[in-house]
């Protein structure tokens, strides 16, 4: 699913990153815990956040995501904002909740992050 | 801690306590650096995570450090010491989820205990040491793994 049509189903405003709105979305994850987004982080995936600050930009630009929306009305702050553009990752905000923008997106086909090593705390052998 | 002077890559970053403004920078410019390497991308994802968890329990839990960061062909060696309180149960802390990370690093998200856990699962080889009052250290080596073999991250 493009990045457009995300922002269309989540009724999301794109705050940075308008060019890159047809880039290809294979899965979604959301956490409010930057460890547990590089856990079960996947490559290109979409990350639903409340966290604003840059420090969730940065962990997003290790673990590989496409692209952050911040959820339940949340705004980024500036120096997230500067550090996004910078690393030309797109950002956009959405009034809807963690909930229910996972339902929605989920709603429409959108698959969920697949944790490595399975649900639990993974293979640490 | 001196980077081996014949490594293909070797940078050491000096990191600073409760810098949580520039937390993560280090770990941006390993990726940045090893990324012009003929790295696999499963490597490089793998080292850049460890790194990044590395840097952010010595923002959260140190006074100071540096991380070290050499790699040669295609092995990747990752050294991460402090000055700091120490862990006083090495045990207790691998656990996943035990964290006793600040109320401020919990507010930016940090604090889920999965730190020492991520770095674990992605390195091939784990070290750590650590003494109460005087610091930590974690060497970590990274190797290519093949696909589908133990972790896919």
């Amino acid at each position: 699913m493009h990045l457009a049509e995300i922002a269309e189903i989540l009724e999301a405003q794109v705050l940075t990153g308008g060019d890159r709105l047809n880039v290809e979305i294979p899965a979604v994850g959301a956490s409010d815990m930057v460890s547990d987004l590089l856990f079960f982080g996947h490559p290109g995936m979409l990350l639903l956040t409340g966290l604003t600050k840059s420090s969730v930009v940065r962990a997003a630009q290790v673990a590989d995501v496409a692209a952050i929306v911040f959820v339940r009305g949340k705004r980024p702050d500036r120096d997230a904002v500067e550090l996004a553009q910078e690393i030309g990752l797109p950002l956009m905000a959405s009034a809807h909740s963690m909930y229910d923008s996972c339902g929605r997106l989920y709603a429409r086909g959108l698959p969920g992050v697949i944790p490595a090593g399975g649900a639990g705390a993974g293979d640490v052998s | 801690m001196t980077p081996d002077p014949e490594a293909s890559f070797a940078r050491t970053y000096p990191i600073l306590g409760g810098g949580f403004f520039l937390a993560g920078r280090a770990s941006g410019e390993v990726k940045r650096g090893l990324g012009e390497l003929p790295l696999p991308p499963e490597l490089l994802r793998r080292v850049v995570i460890a790194t990044y968890e590395a840097e952010m329990n010595i923002v959260i839990h140190a006074i100071s450090g540096e991380i070290s960061v050499s790699a040669r062909d295609a092995c990747v060696t990752v050294i991460a010491a402090d000055r700091g309180p120490g862990i006083p149960n090495i045990e207790q802390a691998l656990v996943p989820g035990y964290s006793t990370a600040s109320d401020k690093a919990r507010s930016l998200g940090f604090g889920a205990g999965m730190g020492l856990t991520n770095m674990r699962r992605c390195a091939d080889e784990f070290r750590i040491s650590s003494e109460l009052e005087r610091g930590t250290r974690v060497e970590m080596h990274f190797r290519p793994r093949s696909p589908g073999a133990k972790e896919k991250l």
